[in-house]
């Protein structure tokens, strides 16, 4: 199974998601925002970073790139695509996720080992974790601030459209301590915290068992291969 | 040449991070007459050309769909502005 992974101008973690792509299973395969060619790949990760410089809006510019026409038709045919970060940016800014991403409410960047919960384990990126399963992955970010309209918030927790929420602290100021958000279909998943940085022992967040060994990241790559093989 | 210019501002009712940390600057400052800082944005878009009503609409358009987010920002006001070329006498 091959995977996508969007570089943009100002793309930071298209490396380490193709490096998660690999660890997963999968073959990672690089796109070139410029392009309107999705080389065939059977599901997409936007990765993390600050396209653009975060001008205008974070992820609004690129949000525009040619290659996401592509990305949203592959998206309404049931395309697994994943945003992190800025990538979760990008897919609010195309209208593919509801709701919006602002700066921080206390006003700082903040980068952290986050402590998440699995909310809907239904999703084409997290139906390998058990329900409510508790996980730990690094958080970086100075926009991560998820908002939404009242009416838009009763909708995504009254459809289980809540795919992650913080535990612990609320880093960011998200409403309902949002981390991430799916689609009605469940293909398109976009979250803040940064699961690429978790899939590989002596790389990832400290665990009680040892130093860096956590790799609570890996199920969200290997729930899309496992889902892409399984269809096949 | 003419230019339109579109302002943006975040939206009433949330909170404008930004905003909070100049007003808290300007406490620090001694101005303590200020209850609130809002900061918005202001696009100005030269135009090749005359401003009619179709370029008009069309940015209307374009402030709604790419220069703001309505989920996160209201547009606060479209206007255009004096087309005397720079020194000109007033």
């Amino acid at each position: 199974m091959r995977i996508g992974v969007v570089t943009f101008p100002g793309s930071l973690d298209d490396r380490d998601a193709q490096r998660a792509v690999r660890i997963a299973g999968a073959e990672p395969v690089a796109l070139w925002h410029g392009t309107h060619d999705l080389d065939g790949v059977d599901a997409i990760v936007l990765p993390g970073g600050f396209s653009y410089g975060d001008y205008l809006r974070a992820g609004a510019i690129a949000s525009h790139s040619p290659i996401m026409a592509e990305v949203i038709q592959a998206a309404d045919r049931g395309v697994p695509v994943l945003g992190i970060c800025n990538g979760f940016q990008m897919l609010t800014e195309a209208h593919l996720l509801p709701g919006g991403l602002i700066r921080n409410d206390h006003g700082s960047f903040i980068c952290r080992d986050q402590r998440l919960r699995v909310e809907n384990t239904s999703t084409d990126w997290t139906n390998g974790f058990t329900d409510r399963q508790e996980i730990t992955i690094p958080l970086k970010n100075g926009e991560g601030g998820f908002i939404a309209s009242t009416a838009e918030l009763e909708r995504l927790e009254g459809e289980n459209h809540v795919v992650f929420r913080y535990l612990d602290v609320n880093p960011n100021g998200s409403l309902n301590d949002i981390a991430g958000i799916t689609n009605a279909r469940g293909n398109v998943v976009g979250l803040m915290p940064h699961p690429e940085h978790a899939v590989e022992p002596g790389f990832g967040p400290d665990t009680p068992d040892a130093m860096r060994s956590g790799v609570d990241g890996l199920t969200i790559f290997t729930s899309a291969l496992e889902g892409l093989l399984a269809r096949a | 040449m003419p230019t339109i210019v579109v302002e943006v501002m975040p939206k009433a009712e949330l909170l404008d991070p930004q905003g909070k940390a100049v007003l808290g600057a300007l406490t620090r400052l001694g101005q303590s007459q200020f209850s609130s800082v809002r900061v918005g944005k202001r696009f100005e878009l030269t135009v090749d050309g005359e401003v009619t009503d179709a370029v008009l609409a069309e940015v209307k358009t374009l402030a709604d769909e790419m220069l703001s987010n309505s989920v996160i920002e209201d547009v606060v006001g479209i206007h255009v502005v004096s087309t005397e070329p720079a020194g000109a006498s007033v």
